[in-house]
């Protein structure tokens, strides 16, 4: 099935078997490798990227179901001046061990804060409640998400 | 595997009626052909794109009835303020879905057509005397929630016709509802146990009538018979009442996350915690949605104050 795939603003013309997973697409025929297939089943969040802004576990989405529609991967979210400030927070609090959970980490914030720019501990906990962490113990996430706020 | 995205309602029963299966946020059915519960059908249509089932009435109506498009996300529901004013029972339920993308692409069509016993929205619905809009190419139909569940994954509707809307009547004055769940954690998480509870008051703040809703101790979505023995009790006695039916009319399993005996224990619990909120909100006090958070009910941070306590001052 001939589909017409958006990714971070860049159209994409795929022809693709109906039944294929939205990470499976992005990362083998679109070569986008940032997005991670951790469970495979909708539980972990490293797969999170934004369908029209809004988070979505592309692990157990269908790429065809985003025919038209806006994706955007952690990809999406540097630009030619370097990395988002989220991004930034993200290093310079320590919210990086592994690294297989932070694309996701990264969706999901970036959708909170779009919707809430200036969320408090336990909206960003609710935010990042889909993306599981085997190393960090979550705090310094928490504590990049919230410095990212525009107010602190 | 053949996949259409349907570009009008009709567009979609037409494909119903040749066989293709509905899918929205695909959270139920992807995610159960990727477990290999059961493969992705034969064909699929998208119906997430229709405007028509994506809309909230808030009983601006005549009938003041409120309307909830089949395709209207958890998300959603959790955050309008006419179902949180009205029906805060089920913003309590839809906000408990899942994690934040679960309650994005997640639909309240697809959570009671999926028939879980264990959905967080069916013990609201069913307390608050909610229908289902069903449509087909042969016509539409609306039919009490009460009859669509025939058991774990089973609906008394046919397999051309489509969840459209789900209708709610208007709760009267001094009425709300509220659903509370047992869980392990907070998030991801899937009911233990589940109660949902709507309660209108008198004015001297006895209970006039009650509905009580149960998730995930019978193969479908229970109602709480023989609810009229709490009518003109105090909130606190009411309360102990319905625990004891709730407990004594579960027919719960036993699983990994839980044995058939503490379900039934539990369950009392819930339902006792759910009418009491549920009395509270008709009070005109307000409990932010869900309750499982703002009372610290279920699996709660240390220090959260646990709603265990009566207002007559009686532990639970």
């Amino acid at each position: 099935m001939k589909i017409n795939l958006n990714v971070n603003g860049v159209t994409f013309p795929v022809d693709i078997e109906p039944d294929r997973s939205l990470s499976g697409v992005l990362r083998n025929e679109i070569g986008l490798t940032g997005t991670k297939e951790g469970c495979d089943d909708c539980e972990c969040g490293a797969c999170m990227v934004l369908l029209d802004g809004h988070p979505v576990n592309s692990c157990s989405y269908l790429a065809v179901q985003t025919d038209g529609r806006q994706v955007t991967t952690v990809e999406g979210l540097a630009d030619a001046d370097g990395l988002a400030p989220l991004q930034q927070a993200m290093l310079d609090a320590g919210g990086v061990q592994c690294g297989f959970c932070t694309p996701g980490m990264l969706m999901s914030a970036t959708a909170l804060l779009s919707e809430n720019p200036e969320p408090t501990v336990e909206e960003i906990r609710i935010g990042l409640s889909g993306n599981l962490c085997r190393c960090t113990g979550y705090a310094k996430i928490i504590e990049a998400v919230g410095s990212d706020a525009p107010s602190t | 595997m053949q996949f259409v995205i349907a570009e009008t309602l009709e567009h979609a029963l037409e494909l119903m009626a040749s066989g293709s299966r509905p899918i929205a946020g695909g959270t139920d059915l992807v995610v159960g052909a990727r477990q290999g519960k059961e493969p992705l059908p034969d064909a699929l249509v998208a119906i997430d794109r229709l405007g028509v089932l994506a809309s909230i009435d808030g009983g601006t109506g005549e009938d003041g009835e409120i309307v909830i498009g089949a395709c209207v996300s958890h998300a959603t529901i959790a955050g309008h303020g006419d179902i949180i004013d009205l029906v805060p029972g089920l913003a309590d339920g839809s906000s408990l879905v899942g994690s934040p993308a679960t309650r994005h692409v997640g639909t309240i069509g697809g959570n009671i057509m999926n028939a879980s016993p264990a959905m967080d929205t069916g013990a609201p619905l069913l307390a608050a005397g909610a229908a289902v809009e069903v449509a087909s190419t042969r016509g539409s139909r609306l039919l009490a929630v009460a009859d669509l569940w025939l058991g774990p994954g089973q609906t008394s509707v046919d397999s051309d016709e489509l969840c459209v809307a789900v209708h709610i009547p208007r709760p009267g004055p001094r009425t709300s509802s509220a659903y509370v769940r047992l869980e392990y954690r907070r998030t991801m998480e899937i009911a233990v146990v589940g109660a949902g509870a709507q309660v209108s008051l008198s004015d001297d703040g006895s209970v006039a009538s009650a509905s009580v809703a149960l998730t995930a101790v019978a193969p479908v979505i229970i109602a709480v018979q023989g609810l009229s023995e709490v009518v003109g009790l105090q909130p606190g006695e009411a309360a102990r009442t319905v625990a004891r039916l709730a407990s004594e009319q579960s027919r719960p399993i036993s699983d990994l996350r839980a044995s058939d005996r503490y379900r039934r224990h539990t369950v009392g619990v819930m339902a006792s915690r759910a009418v009491l909120a549920a009395c509270r909100r008709a009070a005109g006090e307000e409990i932010a949605v869900p309750v499982n958070r703002s009372e610290g009910i279920g699996a709660g941070y240390p220090g959260d104050a646990v709603a265990n306590t009566t207002a007559d001052g009686v532990e639970l």
